[in-house]
């Protein structure tokens, strides 16, 4: 049949699949489908597996840097267009290297662990939690207003200086972040690298300030209050069509006093 | 210079203070889409021109203006050649029916709508390269208040932002005159209301944007904000006529009420706004 599409046949055997499962086999949560039983749910189910991990930081289940660029190109689009503002947290831990030095990293590793698991408990699902780098993680939350993000930012630093850390047999640690935080400001659309940049600044702000608290980039307010929208054109909404004969009598005047002076 | 103005980054990614405003260069901006910023934009240009002044208009909305639309204008070479180093800069300026020369950026601008240090530097040296050729540069810049809009008002000397009479247009303008008063620390923006109803209503409308910015916004001490109204250009048939048939109302109908109203306009902008020599 001229119009009929040849369905393209995949021998499983001869992929090269190796690699993927011994990579996918150390991830066990993951269950893999049967080959033997369907080769398409199979296929998908190594394709999926491996997406899902080349969005993961291995350590710590969070989303890795690529993910997090992704989340952040996305969350700038939906500013741009929605008007919701968003806000991006960038979080280093206070004197990590001390951890590392004093207890090994294998602690250190369980710290980045127990950070990573209270991050996520702190925020909302539909927030993007990620390691950003070695010590230091990212949040990036839509939909945040301004108000709200100076309180979620501390909540997130106090819960974090609250939390103890089992490293060892009886041994438990507590360590403070230091939190600096950029709005994606209404109708901007701003560019990745230029809002990382404002988080960033306020972050090193927080550290040589002292650590353990939180900076905020403090954004132009750029929105219009009902109060002003009301003083704008209020006299118009009320239909009074004196107003503008009045204003122009006034601005005449006005004009009329300083050539006087 | 180029560094100067990266380290004044912002909200938006615009310089908070231009470090040197090219002189002679004039944004036309807008808050709101739709009221006129293009028209305006064209026929000052036209205006301009007859009045005997070197005039370029540079489409500064990277390829989402519709300036080509008004001017009915398809050029092989844009702007986005010049910054993919396909054709030369010269290559790209074309003269337009009202005796002015124009740049257009060319749709393929739109993937720099991101707008980077790098895309920055570009359009700086571009723009800086250009201005010495005409006695004035006009910049019609995008609506809202994007980062490339911003950036491109940043380069301005003078603002006129484009408003009508119309509560969305007016706050949007609003809110485009704090930004810019915010961050970029101007002092001195001016006006032009398009399609009024009747004549005073364009000054009314502007002094009643001044009496809510000075009660509202907050300036240093010593530095307060003024709005300047340039002129209105009153509602007329004429204007969609010319529009639908892709002409300049100064060319096609010199007479009309709005094609005078531009006329007047372009003369208080080269008295007021062109510096002196």
């Amino acid at each position: 049949m001229a119009f009929s599409r040849t369905p393209s046949h995949v021998e499983i055997d001869q992929l090269q699949l190796d690699d993927a499962r011994s990579l996918l086999n150390r991830d066990s949560e993951l269950v893999l489908p049967n080959p033997d039983e369907s080769a398409v749910a199979f296929l998908q189910g190594v394709i999926d597996g491996l997406c899902e991990l080349s969005l993961k930081d291995p350590l710590t289940g969070l989303s890795n840097r690529r993910h997090f660029n992704s989340v952040l190109d996305r969350t700038i689009d939906m500013v741009a267009r929605s008007g919701d503002p968003a806000l991006l947290l960038m979080l280093d831990i206070d004197h990590f290297k001390r951890v590392n030095d004093a207890y090994g990293h294998q602690a250190g590793d369980l710290v980045l662990k127990a950070i990573a698991k209270t991050l996520c408990s702190c925020v909302r699902p539909m927030d993007t939690v990620s390691r950003y780098g070695g010590e230091e993680f990212a949040i990036v939350l839509p939909n945040c207003h301004a108000y709200y993000g100076g309180t979620i930012a501390e909540r997130i630093r106090q819960t974090l200086q609250d939390l103890p850390i089992t490293i060892g047999n009886n041994t438990n640690i507590h360590i403070t972040v230091s939190i600096g935080g950029a709005y994606a400001p209404e109708w901007v659309r701003s560019t990745a690298v230029l809002w990382t940049e404002r988080a960033d600044i306020q972050l090193y702000r927080a550290k040589t300030e002292g650590r353990n608290q939180v900076m905020l980039d403090t954004q132009q307010e750029i929105f219009v209050s009902a109060e002003e929208k009301n003083m704008l054109f209020g006299h118009l909404a009320l239909g009074d069509p004196a107003w503008i004969e009045g204003v122009a009598n006034d601005a005449t005047n006005a004009t009329i006093a300083q050539r006087v002076n | 210079m180029t560094d100067a103005v990266n380290e004044q980054q912002t909200v938006a990614g615009a310089p908070t203070v231009p470090l040197k405003p090219l002189g002679k260069v004039v944004a036309v901006t807008s808050g709101k889409g739709g009221v006129g910023k293009t028209f305006v934009s064209a026929n000052l240009a036209a205006a301009l021109a007859k009045r005997g002044m070197r005039v370029l208009v540079l489409d500064a909305d990277l390829g989402l203006a519709n300036l080509d639309v008004v001017l009915n204008l398809y050029p092989k070479v844009t702007l986005h050649d010049v910054f993919t180093g396909k054709a030369k800069l010269e290559d790209a300026i074309i003269r337009a029916p009202g005796g002015f020369s124009v740049l257009l950026a060319g749709s393929g601008m739109v993937e720099y709508s991101r707008l980077t240090p790098e895309v920055r530097d570009d359009f700086l040296r571009i723009m800086s390269g250009l201005v010495p050729h005409y006695d004035i540069v006009l910049l019609d810049t995008g609506a809202g208040i994007s980062d490339v809009v911003l950036f491109a008002v940043s380069l301005a000397s003078e603002v006129i932002v484009v408003a009508t009479p119309e509560p969305t247009s007016l706050t949007d303008a609003y809110a485009t005159i704090k930004v810019l008063v915010g961050q970029q620390k101007r002092q001195v923006i001016r006006m032009v209301i398009n399609q009024t109803a009747r004549l005073g209503d364009g000054r009314a409308i502007t002094v009643q944007l001044q009496q809510v910015l000075d009660r509202f916004v907050t300036t240093e001490p010593g530095r307060p904000i003024k709005l300047v109204h340039m002129g209105d250009i009153p509602a007329d048939p004429a204007v969609r006529q010319a529009v639908m048939r892709r002409q300049l109302l100064t060319l096609s109908m010199p007479g009309s009420p709005a094609a005078m109203a531009v006329g007047q306009l372009a003369q208080k902008i080269q008295e007021t706004v062109i510096p002196r020599i």
